[in-house]
């Protein structure tokens, strides 16, 4: 091994790989190492690279440290974690000069480098300190590294302890195991690689970022944002990267929406497929109760024609989309932005529904609860786009926040309301909002039944089939849809008078790219950013658009689909909209952003 | 059995024509329109609040005759093969509704098998109805999965595949209530559709309703003159909502009375062969043995009212899901509190 040259060490910005193979209780190992950074006070997050099986394939958790608070995926990784022997070379390949690697000396595979500081590990001796039968000494293995990499950068022992705790919910006897597994490591490590920490660059210290903070997964603050909004029937079918949703919501739902005796307030119904998902909501939504969908891309693409129904018929429904790549197998455990213009106008005969963009699990939180408000005050269909690594990864976030209104159950008729008016016109529009009023089955007035349907019907919910019939019901849909264009939440527009490019993005590239403009910014190149949160697009993104000379519309799939929509929306700014859009499976880093909108800057200057 | 007059009211003070719906468009003689005035007939004379009942459906022709029935009553007329699914959702989220759908052998027989099945297996409470004329009406005369082995049609040519018959379909998916009826038989129709309303659970009457249009020629064991000609029922079938033990009728063999969960009686007299309802083997037999030698057979198959419902496996209390009030949706500020402080 080369000596390194002492340089100063870089404190609370670090990146650290841990390549294991899946099903081997590597999760808990990474979880404990974040949760003890994240006690630790420094800001952190993690993202778990899987692949699509059960067990004994090769899976990358990326662990990063920024005291910036950047949570993007790093393009950089300093520290790697070699415990797959069977992608051990490449894993060392991508390494930088200078760089780290933890591997089992004890293991088959011994690394070729010596650009990097290479740690082999007695992994069987220091496992064995976990007194765990033999079944359970694979899980140990992992916590070898856990100790080592402890002592490597400097993780509090105490505080890795506290996040055992908090993992195995306080069962003292796991606790303990691989605790004295993680301790036996971190003195091995100590003892042994005593000059390597002198060496090593990257090292934690404490900090106070955190207080008040929460670590959490989007799918599950999707999950309580849900059950904070009232939701009462879960309808789904198993499908990666939503999975997670659905059983958050088993979790909180039993917690939360049991009766005093004991029998629940809400039904949870795993359906025969995903049409019979969306089928079963819009059921329930017909009939009064707040239901919901957890999908990804190929279960949006089966509720297509209930969709339309939906929004047709004007049923109020909530159908959560976690993004993937894709159809069919292949890349479903690996992210994307795809769904957007599919979900958009999801059905046929001309829908535009109402989409919701969480950027964050706080956001997930918020349109948990939101799109309930939304599905019965418009009486439509709402999508809520996640994705798999805002859905599936753990997040640092402020605290999730009561929501500030009551629930919004939209405009409903009781049959003390029909009395008092005398009569009943499902889709007049009194109000001009493009909104009738509602009855529920079960009204017991004679004038509040009506036979729901999804075309053909007139202004009473009466069959007809005449032109001026369906163009006015068209109209008033249009009316509808200006109104839903007012109520969804709004873009976040942050502008630098400095600035003559906007970037425009959505979703969990939040990250990626507010820490891509920080790059540019320091590299010269001010920028103002607009963040959509919902479709449809409003005033607020024609304005910014209006404003800058040109924006970059940014986001994480192939053909650049929100750019589209703007376009649309835009189309006297169509050419100063460019499109930084790219998919291979993997989030955004602020790296490839910067050069990329750089790029695309330069290829619209004139030579 | 004593035919209301005209302007009757019934035990709620409603008339028949309460329970009326648009008129029908469908063609003159449709067996689907005497079903529709069957359905009218037995919620009469079960005197059922309108609000109470839902009427769904899928599309089809017969998914139509939603519109034509249950005027004071919600109703969905939903996407083709789908209606199993918005019957479930609407079931979990208001329990308390009776839902009565109309579907067809193309709505339940292909689009909607697994659908169909699969609200069987779940055991949500209603009144299925299917309406099978062996052949695609709206869409002008294709074959449906009902349709005969060998049939032929005038656009279609000749049906290559065997019939897939829904009442076994029912039994195997744990139907508790399985009935096959004749669109002609309109006294048979009408009192299964009440036991059917008393039943706890999916109940499903596969009614043969003659396409006048397309598929009502002689040869077709889905015609009138065929149904007239052939249809066995295996026994005469009369509901009972008020059961007075002093009307038993004791003739071993020959009468079978049936008590539902919540005191209604099915009197069964026996017709033809001597059938045990309660058997679901014997019911898979006697279907198996009627198809094995092209007989019509009509009447209650298959009686079993001990699977719990959807509500009842879900665990739901007494009040609707859809009639939650705002507190009982929302959980209180303290409970999130603990949910931050858990994450962090």
């Amino acid at each position: 091994m080369r000596p390194f040259p002492q340089a100063p060490p870089i404190v609370n910005d670090l990146a650290v790989v841990a390549a294991t193979v899946n099903g081997s209780g590597s999760q808990t190992a990474n979880n404990a190492i974040i949760r003890a950074i994240f006690r630790m006070g420094i800001p952190v997050n993690g993202k778990n690279l899987f692949p699509s099986n059960i067990q004994g394939e090769p899976t990358w958790f990326t662990i990063r440290v920024s005291k910036a608070g950047h949570t993007a995926r790093p393009a950089r990784v300093p520290i790697l974690i070699a415990f797959n022997p069977r992608t051990a070379a490449a894993d060392l390949a991508e390494l930088p000069e200078g760089g780290s690697c933890l591997f089992p000396g004890d293991g088959p595979w011994r690394p070729t480098r010596d650009d990097v500081a290479l740690y082999p590990l007695p992994v069987r001796q220091l496992a064995a300190a976990g007194n765990f039968e033999p079944r359970m000494r694979d899980y140990a293995a992992n916590m070898v590294y856990v100790g080592a990499l402890a002592a490597l950068i400097g993780i509090e022992l105490v505080e890795l302890h506290a996040a055992l705790a908090h993992h195995f919910k306080d069962k003292p006897r796991p606790v303990a195991q691989n605790f004295a597994v993680i301790e036996a490591a971190h003195a091995w490590f100590t003892e042994h690689q005593h000059s390597a920490l002198s060496t090593q660059h990257y090292r934690l210290a404490p900090m106070a970022a955190n207080q008040g903070k929460i670590l959490i997964d989007g799918n599950t603050a999707a999950a309580l944002g849900a059950i904070f909004g009232g939701v009462s029937l879960l309808a789904w079918y198993p499908i990666t990267p939503a999975t997670g949703l659905a059983d958050a919501l088993s979790t909180y739902l039993a917690r939360l929406r049991t009766g005093p005796d004991g029998s629940p307030s809400y039904a949870i119904v795993q359906a025969e497929d995903e049409i019979a998902a969306l089928g079963m909501v819009v059921g329930a939504g017909w009939a009064g109760a707040r239901a919901m969908t957890s999908t990804s891309g190929p279960g949006i693409s089966l509720m297509t024609e209930f969709a339309g129904l939906a929004y047709f018929a004007e049923i109020p429904s909530v159908v959560w989309d976690v993004q993937r790549v894709g159809p069919s197998t292949g890349m479903p455990t690996r992210t994307a932005q795809g769904d957007i213009l599919s979900t958009y106008f999801l059905g046929h005969g001309d829908t535009r529904h109402v989409v919701l963009l969480p950027g964050s699990v706080a956001e997930c939180f918020e349109c948990g609860y939101s799109a309930f408000d939304l599905a019965e005050r418009l009486q439509t269909p709402v999508f809520v786009l996640s994705d798999l690594d805002l859905g599936m990864n753990l997040w640092t976030s402020p605290p999730l926040t009561y929501p500030e209104q009551p629930l919004d159950r939209g405009k409903l008729l009781s049959a003390e309301e029909l009395e008092r008016l005398g009569r009943f016109v499902r889709f007049a529009d009194p109000d001009g909002d493009g909104i009738g009023a509602r009855t529920l089955p079960g009204n017991p007035h004679p004038l509040a039944a009506t036979l729901s349907r999804g075309t053909g019907h007139n202004e009473r919910n009466v069959y007809s089939e005449k032109p001026e019939d369906w163009k006015a019901n068209m109209d008033r849909l249009g009316r509808k849809h200006e109104t839903a264009r007012r109520l969804v939440p709004q873009p976040v527009e942050e502008l630098d008078p400095a600035a003559e490019l906007g970037v425009i993005f959505y979703g969990s590239s939040d990250a990626a790219v507010q820490e891509a403009r920080s790059l540019l910014r320091a590299g010269g190149l001010p920028t103002s950013a607009l963040r959509l949160r919902a479709l449809p697009l409003g005033e607020p993104t024609r304005a910014f658009v209006a404003r800058h000379e040109r924006c970059v519309v940014v986001e994480l799939n192939q053909d650049g689909q929100m750019r589209d929509l703007l376009r649309l929306h835009c189309p006297e700014h169509a050419t100063r909209l460019l499109s930084v859009a790219h998919s291979d499976g993997l989030p955004l880093t602020a790296e490839f952003v910067a050069e990329h909108v750089l790029l695309a800057v330069k290829q619209e200057l004139p030579a | 059995m004593t035919i209301a007059p005209k302007g009757a009211t019934n035990a709620i003070g409603l008339t028949k024509a309460d329970y009326k719906g648009a008129a029908s468009t469908l063609c003159a003689g449709c067996g689907h329109d005497s079903v529709a005035s069957q359905i009218v007939a037995a919620a009469f004379d079960l005197a059922l609040a309108p609000e109470r009942v839902i009427r769904m459906s899928g599309i089809g022709c017969s998914s139509k005759s939603a519109a034509y029935f249950f005027g004071r009553s919600h109703g969905f007329n939903s996407l083709h093969g789908r209606m199993p699914a918005v019957t479930t959702g609407a079931h979990v989220a208001n329990h308390t509704l009776l839902p009565l759908a109309v579907s067809g052998d193309g709505d339940t027989g292909s689009i909607g098998l697994g659908g169909f099945k699969h609200l069987l297996r779940r055991n949500v409470p209603m009144v299925y109805i299917i309406e099978n004329n062996g052949v695609y009406g709206l869409t002008k005369g294709q074959f449906s999965a009902t349709s005969d082995l060998g049939a032929s049609l005038k656009y279609a040519g000749t049906n290559q595949l065997p019939a897939i018959d829904l009442c076994m379909e029912a039994l195997i998916a744990g139907c508790g209530f399985v009935a096959r009826s004749f669109a002609g038989d309109a006294k048979q129709v009408r009192e299964l559709i009440k036991a059917a309303f008393s039943f706890h659970g999916s109940a499903v009457i596969d009614v043969i309703s003659p396409c006048v249009t397309f598929n009502n020629h002689d040869e077709s064991t889905k015609s009138y003159g065929y149904g007239k000609a052939h249809e066995e029922p295996i026994h005469d079938l009369t509901f009972i909502p008020h059961y007075d033990e002093m009307q038993l009728e004791v003739a071993p063999g020959e009468v079978r009375d049936v008590r539902l969960h919540d005191g209604p009686v099915i009197r069964m007299r026996r017709l033809g062969l001597d059938h045990d309802p309660a058997d679901r083997m014997a019911a898979m037999l006697l279907l198996e043995r009627s198809r094995a030698a092209s007989e019509f057979l009509t009447g209650l198959i298959y009686l079993d009212e001990r699977r719990p419902t959807l509500a009842e496996t879900l665990g739901l209390g007494a009040q609707p899901l859809a009639a939650l009030s705002a507190a009982q949706l929302r959980p209180p500020p303290e409970a999130l509190a603990a949910i931050n402080s858990e994450f962090g």
